[in-house]
């Protein structure tokens, strides 16, 4: 029933995906936590910039900034990440670039609104009882900010899954360019949907729940 | 500025401040100034090639044709989903198991795989299973992978704003008699409906970026894909880009705009009992599973 899948890597392009998914998350953990920063520091300039780069990069959908990174960066401008002659390993490399910039955009966003849940009288109380800047921060607001963080992060996590199919339209041998090849030489079309869909189901489904049972388990009861 | 995380600054950190200011905008400027010296060494700068933005042309032939595709997949994503995303929404509420379960299941099954896989399933469904012309199949592949996909998304943002309600409404709807159904339609839909319009709104800037999806990997005439016929013949690839990123923004812009402009009103107005849904609720909502449209 399944000899269909004969010949093709399915499991080797799910791989890809977890790797995509894997590396964008890093990367996007990190710049958006640096956007984040900025977007709530004292200094209007930063905090200029984090909003700007927020809400142009989350206004333009994520196949233009990925066809972009192969037909202008690559192609244009030379940047080919330091794989000139691996073309499927450039296409992975610009894929993990876009879509780290993309992402930060949410990460940025999810971090600033946990900051944002904490109520102010929480740091006043704890000037109030003559704590430091340092301790106001790492005792009392960061703490709370960052279990209220973690629905939003996990969201933004699955949402990443599922956006690096988007890496198929530059080539990158992940699940939803395998699917398209199956599906376009292959009869079983239900079935080969089938298997792509539980994949998938397989890579999101533990993640929301896993994450859903933290965020609750952590939550500050207010 | 006040903030939970730091105090009204001194005059040592408003000292510490302005160095900060200096050595970021010098960091920003060099960055600035190296994007627009790689733009000038690959000769992207030259004048002929932003030229073609300033003629009629090359908006009436190319990008506005291709902006109206862009909406009319957008729109009817949008209208068809609405009405089968307040369907499923209404029916996981049910008081009956046997229709509550199937309603859950299929709308986590659609909600946690990739747009573009339905997408692309739907159009190989439309090659094999139906005589749809290969002109407008593209169409049909998008809306119905995108009607699915956000069909699921709408139901959680139903079911999030019937749930925001007080349960008071609900008791008191069915204490002076009314029936389940007259409850549903008479008391809850009207008041989350207005709760809930600001993250309908938000949904559809996700959908309006998802369709560029269609343009490149089905080959869907939208904006996106109208861009490479345009680079094609003026071979302009990077002004291209920067012109369509730059229509997608203001697009996306202005939906996002209307949509905190009516959670503004609505939260002044209070023609609902609840809270408002925002943008925020789009992203996630407190139901388990795999959620999370970016």
């Amino acid at each position: 029933m399944f000899d269909f899948l004969d010949g093709y890597d399915v499991l080797g392009a799910f791989w890809m995906t977890v790797k995509l998914t894997a590396f964008s998350a890093l990367g996007s953990l990190v710049w958006g936590t640096l956007l984040a920063a900025m977007r709530v520091s004292p200094v209007p300039l930063m905090r200029g910039f984090g909003t700007a780069y927020v809400n142009i990069v989350r206004n333009i959908p994520l196949t233009v900034i990925i066809v972009f990174s192969s037909l202008g960066l690559a192609d244009i401008f030379g940047v080919t990440m330091g794989a000139s002659d691996d073309f499927p390993l450039q296409g992975f490399r610009l894929a993990v670039l876009s879509l780290t910039a993309y992402t930060a955009a949410f990460v940025c966003e999810a971090l600033r609104s946990g900051i944002n849940t904490v109520p102010p009288g929480q740091a006043e109380a704890a000037r109030a009882i003559g704590l430091s800047f340092r301790q106001v921060l790492g005792l009392v607001v960061l703490p709370q900010a960052f279990r209220s963080v973690i629905g939003p992060l996990a969201n933004v996590l699955i949402a990443l899954t599922k956006n690096t199919t988007v890496a198929a339209a530059i080539g990158v041998a992940e699940a939803a360019s395998l699917m398209k090849k199956m599906i376009e030489n292959e009869a079983q079309l239900v079935l080969i949907g089938v298997v792509f869909a539980f994949g998938f189901v397989v890579l999101t489904l533990p993640t929301g729940l896993a994450f859903g049972w933290l965020s609750k388990r952590l939550a500050v009861k207010r | 500025m006040t903030s939970v995380l730091y105090d009204a600054p001194g005059p040592r950190a408003k000292q510490r401040n302005v160095i900060l200011t200096v050595v970021f905008f010098v960091l920003l400027a060099l960055f600035l100034w190296w994007i627009w010296r790689a733009m000038d060494d690959k000769a992207q700068l030259n004048w002929a090639l932003w030229e073609p933005f300033t003629t009629s042309q090359a908006w009436t032939t190319y990008l506005l044709p291709g902006l109206a595709n862009t909406l009319k997949a957008a729109a009817l994503a949008m209208v068809i989903a609405l009405p089968l995303g307040a369907a499923l929404g209404i029916a996981r509420m049910s008081d009956h198991r046997w229709v509550r379960v199937p309603a859950a299941v299929v709308v986590e099954f659609f909600r946690s795989i990739p747009v573009l896989l339905l997408m692309l399933f739907a159009n190989q469904f439309y090659v094999s299973s139906t005589d749809i012309s290969s002109d407008s199949r593209p169409l049909y592949a998008v809306v119905t992978g995108l009607v699915l996909y956000n069909a699921s998304v709408l139901a959680e943002i139903v079911r999030a704003g019937i749930l925001s309600l007080p349960r008071g409404q609900q008791e008191a709807a069915l204490a002076i008699g009314l029936r389940k159904g007259q409850t549903m339609t008479n008391i809850l839909l009207p008041q989350a409906v207005t709760a809930m319009l600001p993250a309908i709104v938000s949904q559809l800037v996700v959908i309006v970026k998802d369709t560029a999806l269609g343009g490149v990997m089905l080959n869907f005439t939208e904006l996106l894909n109208a861009r490479s016929t345009l680079a094609a013949n003026y071979a302009n690839v990077v002004p291209s880009f920067i012109v369509v990123a730059a229509v997608f923004i203001v697009l996306n812009f202005l939906i996002t705009s209307f949509a905190s402009w009516l959670e503004g009103r609505l939260r002044r107005g209070k023609k609902s009992t609840g809270v408002v849904l925002g943008a925020a609720t789009v992203a996630g909502t407190e139901a388990t599973g795999a959620g999370g449209t970016i």
